[in-house]
Parts: structure tokens; C-alpha cells; sequence
């Protein structure tokens, strides 16, 4: 008897994607499409999108989905959560998105222990605006407008996001993982499973950030955008579970 | 059963807004509309709705964009500096199509500016103050009774467009307290949002989205819009003709320039001197052709408002009889009977 093993997830919409060969977008899309599938949540998730190379979610998974402003999607999933409390509320925003523009409002809704989830997609760059300097761009690292490379005297650090809103109150998980290998993957997808759970839980705000790639802007191969991500990127950008919660405060 | 009552314009609104079933409101402090998140910080979650204080009017916005997503009614309330902040979001709801109601108790601006009354907010309100080009329709209470029953009709106004809806006070209206009678709100508008994200639980997904990439679809989206926007103008416009009849001094002003204008035009009219008010009660869409008509008929068309002259512009953009037209303006205060009173007298050719 032929027994299926592996197959598109039901909340993963099959068309063609529109991300650059060797993009990792793609690859948290179905990670995400799985853990829906896995809950059995597809009917009762509103997904909240942002601007960049994201904002096209919802032609892929298949949710409801609402659009945000530039780095507001915390702030707009806060509505939907407040308004639908039963509902399976997520955002999906890159570095540009949540760690730039976006700082404010995701640092208030994790600290408001708000019951939602955030998949943060950190790939050094903006993407769709041609790959300019991020908050999150390494030392060194070229951009369009850091041609000379990024310069902590002059542009700052790169932020480390997950590490900053696990010292939140309000926030039950944060990790950081990577799509790299299919060790790495697997790891992934647990750390989203958990983030689910929590908001499931009630216990609050969770954040996996996804260290990416983005051979375009970054002017690489696929393969060698991989070896980035393995070698400096996880190295200033450590991977690892930063805060899980073991019980809500109200319990 | 109808009843009056004796309270703050500010907190009118807010009577109104829960009268017409509003359950949500986020907003952030700013003077001189305080007293509405305090009112609804005392009420909302006591009757199982959900009052969020905000970090910021831009967050603000965007759980109001969620929220009205979601398809319920929601409301915020802000002042000129807030209501700049709240501007990206307000477009986003345009394009989006999404409704709510945002109420500017205006304060003086530009900038920090002061917090003196001021109409300082009338180009920012009705002629679209976020990017892109879009409309929504603009309130504009004189009377505590009107902070009440135009909340009422922001909302429904807002559910028959799918679009915001702006309430447009200043300091005056917002904090004078006058008794009103608090009608039964009667809802002109269907309760269904079929749109509405709420998980596609037996219906195929749907977006609430503002992007239109693909071939000329943001043309389509833009002209659609705008047929909406035509469509408030053919329905909605609201005003009040005061002593107007035979009057051969027509004032036009709106909110506390309006109301004031009434005390002196009853002082006018006790001396003879025949002058009237059209008073709109919608600035967009705003009552052009009435107003062209009573241009047509009066000797002179005296616009009086808490600014330098914005509306002034709306006025000359709806009549030809532009000789006709004076203009009395005071950017951060409200002007007195007594100066609306003496310009009357000198444009009737009484003097001082
Ligand atoms: C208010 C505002 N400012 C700037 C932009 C332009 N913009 C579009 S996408 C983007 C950056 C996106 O980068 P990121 O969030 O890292 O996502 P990626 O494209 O890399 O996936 C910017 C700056 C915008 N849409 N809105
Ligand atoms: S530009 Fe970069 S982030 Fe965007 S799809 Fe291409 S590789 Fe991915």
C-alpha cells in the first residue's frame, strides 16, 4: 500500500510564489501554512500582513488576512485580538517592518502581554525596496546605503530583537531560529508550534524570529546566502529559545 | 423613551457613540478631548466592551484598523497634533475601506501650537490630510445636542460608506455643558459586514487590503472611490438655514463660530438688520449649491470662523458672487458676539 508522506499543507494556497530563488520567505510561509494545519486553525485565524517582501501572505496562506501600515501590524493585530478574542491572530513582518518603524508598536504589545503571535523574518536588509542598511544589518555589511559598509559609530548596532522583548513581562515566548538546514527547520517548527501555544494558552505575546536570506539585495548566491546565515549571521544573531513562560500571571 | 440630560459635550459623544452600539475605543491623551477616554475608561469595560489606552495615536489608528476589520464599531478621539499622527492610518482605512469614527476636538495649531479653541484642522479634515486622495464625511456639532446626535450619525454614516467618518469639535462644544435630549438611536443602517475578517470558517478567505499592484487595478480601486465619495456628496449634505429667509446678510460658519454667530444675529435682528446663517453641518460634503443660491439672493456673505480663512476657500469654490464675500477670522480664539455683532452693523452700513 502507497502511503503519502509528505505533501502541500492544506493552509498553504498552491500557486506560483513570487520570492527570488533561494529567498527563506517561502520557507517560513509553510512552516507557518503546517502549525495551521496542525492545530486545525485555518477557519479561525485572522493573519495580519505588513509591507515588504511579506506583504503578498495572503496569496499564500489561506486565511483571513488584513493589511497593515509599515511596522504597524502589532498594533493592528492588537484590534483584531481585542475585537475577536477566540480568534488565532499572527503577524508576519520583516526587520525593516518590526525592527525599524515598527519598534514601537511591537515593543507596546509585547509588554501589554497581548495574545498574539509574531513571526519575525530577519534577513539583514530591506528587501523589496532594494536591500538598503536595516536596524539589523551587520558590522561591515554593505548595503545601498551603507556602500561602505555599516559603521557603529555612525549607524548604530545591529538590533537583536528576540533577546530585547524576552526582557518584556508581557512576553510568554521569543526564540530565534533559522531555516538553513533541515535540522534547523525542524527546530523551526517546533519553536512556531510553541509560539502557538502560547497565544492558545492565553499565557501572551510570542516572537520566533527567523534568521533569512536575501540573495538578491545581498548580492549572493542561494547556496552562499546558507553558509551567511550558518556562519557570522548565527553568530552575532544567536539561535536559541531567549523567554518561555510556564505559566500565565493570572493562573 | 427619550430624556434629558445635563452634561459635557465631550461626554455627550460618548453617550452617543455607546447609544449606537459601540463597544470599542482606543485613543491617547490630548487636551482639550480627555474627558472622552475618561468617559469611556469608566464605562466601556463595565459593560463588557474594551476601552485600550494606547502608546501612541499611531498605534491608536491601527487597532482602530483592526478592530473595524473585525467588523465592529469603534471609535478614537484626538486633537490636531494626534489627528496629524493618525493620518497614515486614516488612509489605510480609506483604501481599505474601512470604517470608524474619529473625533478631533481641535485645539490651535500648527505645531504644538496652544490649546485655545481653533477651526485651525478644516483643510486637514475635509480635503483628505493623509496621502493619496480620499474623502470621508465631516461632522461639525454647535450644541452639546448635536455632540450626541452626530456621534450617532458618524457611525452609521461610516457603516454606509465602508469609510471613516470625522467628528470635527473644538475646546467650546467639547467642554460646555448644556442639557440635550437623549433620543433613541434608530440605526439607518444594515447591521451586516460580510467582509469582515473572522476567520473563513465555511467561506472562502478574504483580505482587507489597501495594495493594488497587478495591471490597472489601483485605477479601478481609485475610481470606485471616488464614486463613493460622489455619492456622500449627492446624499449627505447636511446644514442649518438660521433667520435666513429674508435675510440680506448671510453668515456662513460651522461648530462654536456658528453658535456664536447665532447670539448675534439675534442682537442684529433686534435692531433691523436682516442677517441669517447657513450653518453646515457636514463640512465634506459641503453644501455648495445651497449655498451658491443663497449667494445669488443676499447682498452680502460674511464667513466667519476660528482660523485664518479655510473654509473661505470651499465657500468661494461653491459661488460665482465672489464681491459679495467677507470674511471675519480669528486663528486661536473664538471671536465674541460683540465682534460679530460690530462687523454686522459696519456691513449693514449702521457703522461702529
Ligand atoms: C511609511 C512607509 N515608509 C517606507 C515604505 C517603503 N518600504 C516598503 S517595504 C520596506 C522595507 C521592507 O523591509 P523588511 O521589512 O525587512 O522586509 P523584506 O522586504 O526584507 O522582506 C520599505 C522601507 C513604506 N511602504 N511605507
Ligand atoms: S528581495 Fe530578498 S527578501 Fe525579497 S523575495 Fe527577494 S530574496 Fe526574498
Amino acid at each position: 500500500m502507497e502511503k503519502k508522506v509528505f505533501g502541500r499543507p492544506k493552509s498553504l494556497v498552491d500557486v506560483k510564489s513570487h520570492f527570488c530563488p533561494g529567498c527563506h520567505h517561502g520557507i517560513a510561509h509553510r512552516i507557518l501554512a503546517e502549525t495551521i494545519d496542525h492545530f486545525g486553525l485555518r477557519e479561525k485565524t485572522v493573519g495580519v500582513a505588513c509591507v515588504g517582501c511579506a506583504v503578498f501572505l495572503y496569496d499564500y496562506i489561506d486565511v483571513d488576512v488584513a493589511e497593515a501600515p509599515h511596522g504597524r501590524a502589532p498594533a493592528v493585530a492588537t484590534g483584531v485580538k481585542r475585537a475577536q478574542p477566540d480568534k488565532f491572530v499572527f503577524t508576519y513582518q520583516g526587520d525593516g517592518d518590526l525592527a525599524a518603524i515598527g519598534t514601537s508598536e511591537v515593543i507596546h504589545a509585547a509588554n501589554r502581554g497581548e495574545n498574539i503571535t509574531v513571526l519575525f523574518v530577519n534577513n539583514t536588509t530591506y528587501g523589496m525596496t532594494g536591500g538598503q542598511m536595516a536596524p539589523t544589518t551587520m558590522l561591515g555589511q554593505k548595503t545601498s546605503t551603507s556602500p561602505y559598509g555599516r559603521d557603529f559609530r555612525k549607524d548604530g548596532y545591529p538590533i537583536k530583537m528576540a533577546e530585547l522583548l524576552a526582557t518584556l513581562e508581557g512576553t510568554a515566548y521569543s526564540a530565534r531560529v533559522a531555516t538553513s538546514t533541515p535540522g534547523q527547520i525542524r527546530k523551526a517548527k517546533e519553536a512556531v508550534k510553541k509560539a502557538f501555544e502560547m497565544q492558545m494558552k492565553e499565557m501572551g505575546f510570542s516572537i520566533v524570529e527567523f534568521l533569512s536570506t536575501c540573495p538578491t539585495n545581498w548580492g549572493m548566491k542561494p547556496l552562499d546566502a546558507q553558509k551567511r546565515v550558518l556562519g557570522e549571521m548565527s553568530e552575532y544573531f544567536p539561535l536559541g529559545v531567549y523567554k518561555e513562560r510556564k505559566q500565565a500571571d493570572f493562573l | 423613551m427619550d430624556q434629558r440630560v445635563f452634561m459635557k459635550g465631550n461626554e455627550a459623544i460618548c453617550v452617543g457613540a455607546i447609544a449606537a452600539g459601540c463597544r470599542f475605543y482606543y485613543g491617547y491623551p490630548i487636551t482639550p478631548q480627555n474627558d472622552i477616554p475618561e468617559y469611556m475608561s469608566a464605562h466601556l469595560r463595565a459593560m463588557g466592551g474594551t476601552f485600550l489606552q494606547a502608546e501612541s495615536e499611531i498605534a491608536t489608528i491601527n487597532f482602530i484598523l483592526g478592530t473595524s476589520a473585525s467588523g465592529k464599531r469603534v471609535m478614537t478621539s484626538s486633537s490636531g497634533p494626534g489627528i496629524s499622527l493618525m493620518q497614515e492610518g486614516l488612509s489605510y482605512m480609506a483604501g481599505s475601506e474601512l470604517p470608524a469614527v474619529i473625533v478631533n476636538i481641535s485645539r490651535s495649531g500648527p505645531g504644538l501650537g496652544g490649546i485655545a479653541p481653533s477651526q485651525g484642522d478644516y483643510f486637514q479634515a475635509v480635503k483628505c490630510g493623509g496621502h493619496g486622495g480620499y474623502r470621508m464625511p465631516v461632522l461639525a456639532p454647535h450644541s452639546v445636542q448635536e455632540m450626541y446626535s452626530l456621534a450617532m450619525l458618524a457611525f452609521d454614516l461610516a457603516d454606509k460608506y465602508r469609510n471613516p467618518a470625522m467628528i470635527l469639535g473644538d475646546a467650546i462644544v467639547g467642554q460646555m455643558k448644556e442639557p440635550f435630549l437623549q433620543t433613541t438611536y434608530v440605526s439607518t443602517v444594515s447591521p451586516e459586514k460580510p467582509w469582515a475578517l473572522t476567520g473563513c470558517e465555511g467561506r472562502p478567505r478574504q483580505h482587507v487590503k489597501s495594495l493594488y499592484l497587478k495591471d490597472n487595478a489601483i485605477e479601478v480601486h481609485n475610481w470606485k472611490l471616488h464614486a463613493k465619495y460622489r455619492r456622500m456628496q449627492e446624499e449627505e449634505v447636511r446644514y442649518e438655514d438660521y433667520h435666513l429667509d429674508d435675510a440680506k446678510i448671510a453668515v456662513v460658519a460651522f461648530g462654536t463660530a456658528a453658535r456664536v454667530s447665532k447670539t448675534a444675529i439675534q442682537w442684529a435682528r433686534r435692531e433691523g438688520i436682516k442677517t441669517g446663517m447657513l450653518r453646515p453641518i457636514t463640512l465634506f460634503p459641503f453644501p455648495s449649491s445651497h449655498l451658491d443660491e443663497v449667494a445669488r439672493r443676499v447682498d452680502i456673505v460674511l464667513v466667519i470662523e476660528m482660523n485664518t480663512g479655510q473654509m473661505l476657500e470651499d465657500v468661494k469654490a461653491s459661488t460665482t458672487c465672489h464681491d459679495k464675500i467677507r470674511f471675519l477670522g480669528k486663528p486661536c480664539a473664538m471671536p465674541t458676539p460683540e465682534e460679530i455683532h460690530r462687523e454686522l452693523r459696519k456691513l449693514s452700513g449702521r457703522g461702529e
